[in-house]
């Protein structure tokens, strides 16, 4: 029994049929509590006031957007040394939500960032890195969108992922010489004593957890679409022969 | 190798078009941006490595969808992936065609433009130097970007698309170079980092540059 069963279309679709009802509950019950809880059972923030509480979305979706990115990153990696389809149209699933994690990043940002730095945006590096990030992942759809044979896309959009993670780096500490920062230092990080608060710590974990099954629901569903999808092409290419 | 060079370099210049086409663009952007901005030469200067590296980097951009595609369109691609020269050669050899007729008198036309836009006296061999270090690596990019698009009818958007986020390191520490020179400030840390932009992309690209292309033509 090794890893890469899973990697058969079949074994992945029954499995992780079985895993998606737990997910979708596991997320629904994470994201009400953490949510409701950083809503209306944390106190304002005495700078502040209650916009503090954008953190429970803005702080999980920033994370999320850069992981996605990863196992996008890993996916591919997997596709080209080891060939297995689920691997790659996992990468092409998750592309779309990385995007919306990165946009609801940047839009609760904005929304912050005008009552506390008087500014819908500013160029901080920060701010500029999840815009490339962003493009990344809009040049990724494309391509994808943009091949017609699904194997050629495939490889085409994996060397992109590869070689658009190593530009995605550069440009992320290249902005960092480019500009000073305006945005604050990471809220939560294993190595520091000091993070944020503990009243607003808690809800924020549970909201993490939450964003993390919600990735994982989304990307199991969106990917048994494509295996679905792919099978169905075939069907219809065999009957077309027949 | 050497023959596939100058026959680039023959194309390029014979049929017209794509040589002299970039440095036109460029021309006509330094003209449209005072236009724009007014003639406020404080302004002007104080804007002007900026908008002459991305007006570089645009120039550069428009001539790209060619690279493979006519070689494509012709089969002459096919041949040269079955030439005894490694398809990695092949790659570097047209990005380097590429940046002789484009990044180099792009490069060159530059100072002159600097005139124009006001660029503050010690900036322009800063100008100079970063663009002659700065623009093989829009060439060597734009040759991985082109040979991802080779298969797509119409990709000249989509290329651009693609290859514009890639070159935004290059850009930041370009323009950042330049705007030191322009200001007198310490600058050897960009020049450094756009140095070594240049030197990865050229030692590694073409292998990315090259699956692609084995991808397109199988």
């Amino acid at each position: 029994m090794s890893l890469w069963e899973y990697a058969n279309p079949k074994r992945f679709i029954e499995t992780s049929g079985r895993v998606l009802p737990w997910a979708v509950g596991l997320t629904a019950v994470c994201l009400a509590v953490g949510l409701v809880w950083g809503f209306f059972f944390t106190p304002d923030d005495y700078k502040q006031g209650s916009t503090v509480k954008i953190i429970y979305i803005h702080v999980p979706a920033a994370m999320m957007a850069i992981n996605t990115w990863i196992m996008m990153l890993v996916t591919s990696l997997i596709w080209i040394v080891r060939r297995h389809h689920v691997s790659v149209l996992a990468a092409k699933a998750a592309a779309p939500i990385g995007l919306a994690f990165t946009l609801v990043a940047l839009a609760t940002g904005a929304l912050w960032g005008q009552p506390m730095w008087g500014t819908w945006w500013a160029w901080d590096p920060r701010l500029t890195s999840f815009l490339i990030l962003a493009l990344f992942y809009l040049g990724y759809i494309t391509l994808w969108s943009a091949v017609e044979n699904p194997d050629t896309a495939a490889d085409l959009t994996s060397i992109l992922c590869l070689v658009g993670s190593v530009f995605a780096l550069l440009s992320r500490y290249a902005v960092n010489l480019w500009n000073q920062g305006l945005h604050q230092e990471a809220s939560l990080s294993l190595d520091k004593e000091e993070n944020v608060s503990d009243v607003f710590w808690q809800p924020l974990v549970i909201c993490i957890i939450g964003f993390v099954l919600l990735f994982v629901t989304l990307v199991l569903v969106r990917t048994q679409t494509e295996i679905r999808a792919r099978r169905l092409q075939a069907l219809l290419a065999r009957e077309r022969v027949a | 190798m050497r023959a596939l060079l100058l026959r680039d370099l023959r194309l390029a210049i014979r049929s017209g078009g794509g040589f002299g086409l970039g440095l036109a663009f460029f021309l006509i952007l330094a003209v449209l941006v005072p236009l724009g901005v007014g003639a406020d030469g404080r302004i002007l200067g104080r804007i002007a490595p900026g908008i002459l590296w991305v007006g570089a980097l645009l120039a550069c951009l428009l001539s790209l969808d060619r690279m493979f595609a006519l070689d494509q369109e012709d089969g002459s691609l096919d041949l040269l992936a079955t030439s005894p020269i490694p398809l990695e050669g092949v790659v570097a050899v047209k990005a380097a065609a590429h940046w002789l007729v484009t990044g180099l008198p792009l490069t060159l036309l530059a100072p002159g433009l600097g005139v124009l836009l006001n660029l503050a006296p010690p900036a322009y061999g800063w100008l100079v130097l970063s663009l002659l270090i700065g623009t093989p690596t829009l060439s060597m990019v734009g040759a991985f970007g082109a040979s991802l698009t080779v298969g797509i009818k119409r990709g000249g958007l989509l290329l651009s698309l693609l290859v514009l986020p890639l070159y935004m390191p290059t850009l930041i520490f370009g323009a950042e170079v330049v705007r030191r020179g322009a200001e007198g400030m310490a600058l050897a840390t960009p020049l450094a980092l756009l140095a070594a932009i240049s030197l990865g992309a050229a030692a590694l690209l073409p292998f990315a540059a090259a699956a692609a292309l084995r991808v397109n033509l199988r």
